[in-house]
């Protein structure tokens, strides 16, 4: 009943400013994220790879969890962001933040061209068409071995120090900063969009698309828009991954590494912003952890906790801990 | 019995020779109707008469066969559904059609940002715009839901689900507002309440509804079509079909089906 009480106390607009408010665990959230630096010194790099890895589920959220697109081909984006960012720094810049901005801007060019097949499909179809584009954008960089090393993967990518003083070294100080940095700008980015009117619009796309034309919307514009953003920052994660690791990998735009990021936004909860971050770490974590134990197998691993969360807690780990938090609050 | 065609304009919404056939099955035969300006109009009918068709055809979401449908002496025919809506043309829907995971605020607010063309902004949070978010929330008032805005839209009781289908077309600004059973599956004691809201809505807001309940039609229509078999069977005041001996046998005998 604390909600008919409220509803009495509270206008209509402080109401919905308090909707975007900080929650005191976000604030012990993002502290905690820079725990690494001073426990675990020795697994910065896997660190920094987890900050990417949050960056890119909290980009395919933005699309997923909140406008209700399911993407089989997102690491198409990330991957055209690696190999802009490595190239850029084969051909002599290596410049690390104009690289970031030149890879998202690239991969976001891209993201609205196909955009404006994503918005007119919906469900099964729309799987298929992203799945199909992700098959492409692999083929198309393994074909073009000149450019991008093909399967042998792009080398000589250099990067030079972030602001010209921060060098990246072997610990990965530089790199899990740098990661995390990123990271934490494109979440300010997401978090207000989403509480925006736009965020408003996704959401009322996912609940229901067919009413969205009687209440006189554009639902494709909105989706054009949210689909060129989240490619935009899926290039910014890949391009932070090329430059961290100064290599881009086929496989940073397999079709493996699309299946992954959707897996992780599942198992941390999708339409939550904080559920792709905490995915990534526990599936980042995971593999890191199992595939020590048997490296052919850690699938498995990965496996069992997936259909465990989905049977048991169908909106993520993200929305079981919100549940449980809000019981606890109402006693 | 109908009026020739007159000039453009004078109506709010008027159609002309509006067909549409599903396959071989005429479900809209060569329709017209003309809504004046704060019209009250009753569409009534027996069951798969094509009254929802008709709704369906006017706003957009079907394609007729032939025919056209002017809105204000604009001819709408060839616009998409949020197009008319955008020009004044709202609806709501027989059975919910609403934002199950949005509470009632936001789904208003999200309404009334759409029609001020804000709904691609995301750079300020939904809470800067107090000018939208005080309109959602005096048309809330409006329809008795100020008191429940913040509880999510699946967790509302049925009839008030059916008072947000109104809030939300309204949070477009209608002209003309098209009210596909607006009681439906609301319980009979509490229908009274759905039409009240409608009945207290602008005079200038011209009204066509369909409803099965020939007490609701009597009190609160101006004018009744009645629809059998996709086609205008008569239309007049309530008086003159309540009179009329054809519209007894076709519809009100049958009217314990509907």
């Amino acid at each position: 009943m604390t909600m008919a009480t409220r509803s009495v106390v509270t206008s209509p607009q402080t109401y919905l400013q308090a909707q975007s408010r900080w929650h005191p665990l976000e604030i012990a959230f993002w502290l905690a994220t820079l725990l690494p630096f001073v426990l675990f010194p020795d697994y910065l790099s896997l660190a920094s790879q987890i900050a990417i890895t949050a960056l890119f589920a909290l980009s395919l959220d933005i699309i997923l969890g909140y406008a209700g697109i399911v993407s089989l081909g997102h690491a198409a984006f990330f991957g055209i962001g690696a190999y802009t960012a490595g190239l850029i720094s084969k051909f002599g810049w290596g410049e690390p933040l104009t690289g970031l901005i030149i890879a998202a801007g690239l991969a976001g060019l891209v993201g609205f061209a196909i955009s404006f097949i994503i918005s007119r499909f919906r469900h099964f179809t729309l799987i298929m068409i992203t799945l199909g584009l992700g098959l492409l954008a692999f083929e198309a960089a393994n074909r073009a071995h000149w450019l991008t090393g093909g399967s042998d993967g792009l080398q000589g990518v250099s990067i030079w120090p972030v602001l010209g003083i921060f060098k990246f070294d072997l610990y990965g100080y530089t790199a899990y900063a740098y990661s995390l940095a990123a990271l934490f700008v494109v979440f300010l980015a997401a978090r207000q969009l989403i509480n925006s009117p736009l965020g408003l619009a996704l959401r009322g796309i996912r609940e229901n698309w067919l009413r969205m034309p009687a209440i006189g919307a554009d639902s494709r514009a909105h989706i054009r828009k949210a689909f060129t953003i989240a490619a935009a920052l899926a290039g910014l994660a890949g391009a932070l991954l090329a430059q961290t690791t100064e290599n881009v990998s086929l496989e940073s735009i397999s079709f493996q590494r699309s299946a992954d990021v959707l897996v992780m936004l599942v198992l941390g909860g999708a339409g939550r912003l904080y559920g792709g971050l905490v995915g990534a770490v526990i599936f980042m974590v995971a593999r890191d952890q199992f595939s020590g134990i048997a490296p052919q197998y850690w699938y498995f691993w990965i496996g069992v906790l997936l259909v465990t969360v989905v049977m048991v807690l169908p909106n993520g780990i993200i929305g079981g801990l919100s549940h449980l938090y809000a019981r606890w609050r109402r006693k | 019995m109908t009026p020739a065609p007159p000039p453009q304009g004078t109506f709010a919404l008027s159609t002309r020779g509006l067909s549409k056939a599903f396959g071989s099955l005429l479900v809209a035969r060569e329709i017209a109707i003309n809504l004046p300006v704060g019209a009250r109009y009753a569409l009534i009918g027996p069951n798969g008469a094509g009254k929802t068709t008709l709704i369906n055809l006017m706003t957009g979401m079907l394609a007729p066969n032939a025919g056209q449908i002017f809105l204000g002496g604009e001819d709408v025919t060839a616009l998409g559904p949020q197009e008319r809506v955008r020009r004044g043309l709202a609806r709501t829907f027989q059975i919910n059609t609403l934002f199950a995971g949005l509470n009632a605020l936001e789904a208003v607010t999200l309404a009334v940002t759409e029609r001020k063309g804000l709904a691609g902004q995301f750079w300020r949070s939904v809470g800067c715009y107090s000018e939208a978010i005080d309109e959602a929330y005096e048309i809330l008032c409006k329809l008795k839901l100020g008191g429940s805005c913040y509880q999510v839209t699946r967790e509302l009781p049925y009839g008030r689900q059916r008072l947000l289908e109104i809030a939300l077309a309204l949070a477009t600004r209608p002209r003309v507002l098209l009210l596909d059973e607006p009681a439906a599956g609301v319980p009979q004691e509490e229908s009274g309440e759905v039409f009240e809201a409608v009945a207290g809505l602008s005079d200038d807001l011209t009204l066509l509804f369909i409803e099965h309940d020939m007490h609701v039609v009597f009190r609160f229509a101006s004018h009744i079509i009645v629809l059998v078999s996709g086609a205008i069977f008569t239309e007049g005041s309530p008086a003159q079909i309540s009179a009329d001996p054809g519209v007894r046998e076709v519809y009100l005998g049958k009217r314990k089906h509907g």
